[in-house]
């Protein structure tokens, strides 16, 4: 008896079914569009959320509005236009290219490049401070006799 | 001169980091400044019958302020914008956001109505239209429909005399 018990609440879970967010069911493929899509959109009330994973209200009045617009059929870049003529550059994750931008873009390899000018630069400077030894004739003997002398046995 | 140079290096970074700290992260400019304002029809607050066509409103400067009733800032500007509306000024139109119109109605009668005229966008698709991402928000619109300035954020005293009032005095006098 006590054995069945345990077996019966076991099975429980099977029946606790939770109900799957409404809209998936509708249309599966213009779900997936509608995610993959705001996945690179910046939500504004949490701002480093994504569309696609904020809870706030505005996301998910968002996220209907790129629902309705994919079903009236305009494309993803008409969609990606639309939001950026609404909330400017900021809902997008990845900043485009254009004037105001430039430096965000080229700064690093500004910055590179003046590191390996000074680099550069170094170097050059520590090559004519490094002075070379002329020897003369003299050192030059002693310093072969002292090569060329036989390794004392060591203790 | 070598040492100074990582000295200026971080004294430079320091400066940076001190204005990026300064400025508010929730203040995103809105690229529909200078862009005629959409133009919308909604239902009125009062009879919702009737509808409010922003078309009409061509050939003078208005105010639109998109409030709710769930917002807590609109509290906080709302005794402010009733003294702007004892003044007569400026028109003063209210877009009630993502709201009920009992609760809408129900607010404005616990603190009075400062508006000209309440508009409801009960699903919130006008707000979206207008960049509309935190409530309260203000827009000043020309005798063109073209939207000159945008209020993020409460209105107050100090914004109300510096920014605004000013600038609808000019476009007034266009």
């Amino acid at each position: 008896m006590k054995y069945l018990l345990i077996l019966l609440i076991s099975l429980l879970p099977a029946i606790s079914y939770a109900g799957e967010a409404k809209d998936m069911a509708k249309d599966p493929v213009l779900e997936q569009r509608m995610i993959h899509l705001t996945q690179n959109l910046r939500c504004l009330v949490c701002q480093n959320e994504s569309l696609a994973a904020s809870q706030a209200d505005l996301a998910k009045d968002l996220r209907q509005e790129v629902r309705d617009k994919m079903k009236q059929g305009m494309t993803d870049k008409e969609i990606i236009a639309f939001m950026v003529s609404k909330y400017g550059d900021f809902v997008l994750f990845d900043p485009p290219m254009q004037r105001n931008t430039i430096l965000l873009w080229y700064g690093p390899f500004g910055l590179l490049l003046i590191g390996l000018a000074s680099l550069v630069y170094q170097l050059r400077k520590r090559r004519k401070s490094v002075l070379e030894v002329k020897m003369s004739a003299e050192e030059a003997q002693r310093t072969a006799a002292l090569l060329n002398e036989p390794k004392a046995p060591q203790t | 001169m070598t040492r100074f140079w990582p000295f200026a290096a971080f004294a430079a970074l320091v400066v940076f980091l001190y204005i990026g700290l300064g400025r508010d992260p929730h203040e995103i400019p809105s690229p529909l400044i200078n862009k005629p304002a959409p133009t919308f029809t909604l239902p009125e607050l009062y009879k919702p019958a009737q509808q409010f066509s922003s078309q009409d409103m061509k050939g003078q400067v208005w105010l639109l302020n998109v409030w709710a009733s769930w917002c807590v800032s609109c509290r906080e500007e709302h005794p402010v914008l009733m003294e702007l509306s004892q003044k007569h000024i400026v028109p003063v139109y209210g877009l009630d956001y993502k709201d009920t119109n009992v609760q809408g109605e129900a607010w404005l009668r616990e603190g009075g109505d400062p508006y000209t005229l309440v508009a409801t966008d009960a699903n919130g698709h006008v707000g979206i239209e207008f960049g509309v991402y935190g409530v309260p928000e203000t827009y000043v619109i020309d005798k063109q429909g073209v939207i000159r300035y945008k209020q993020i954020g409460a209105i107050t005293h100090e914004n109300l005399q510096q920014k605004i009032l000013p600038l609808v005095a000019e476009l007034q006098a266009k």
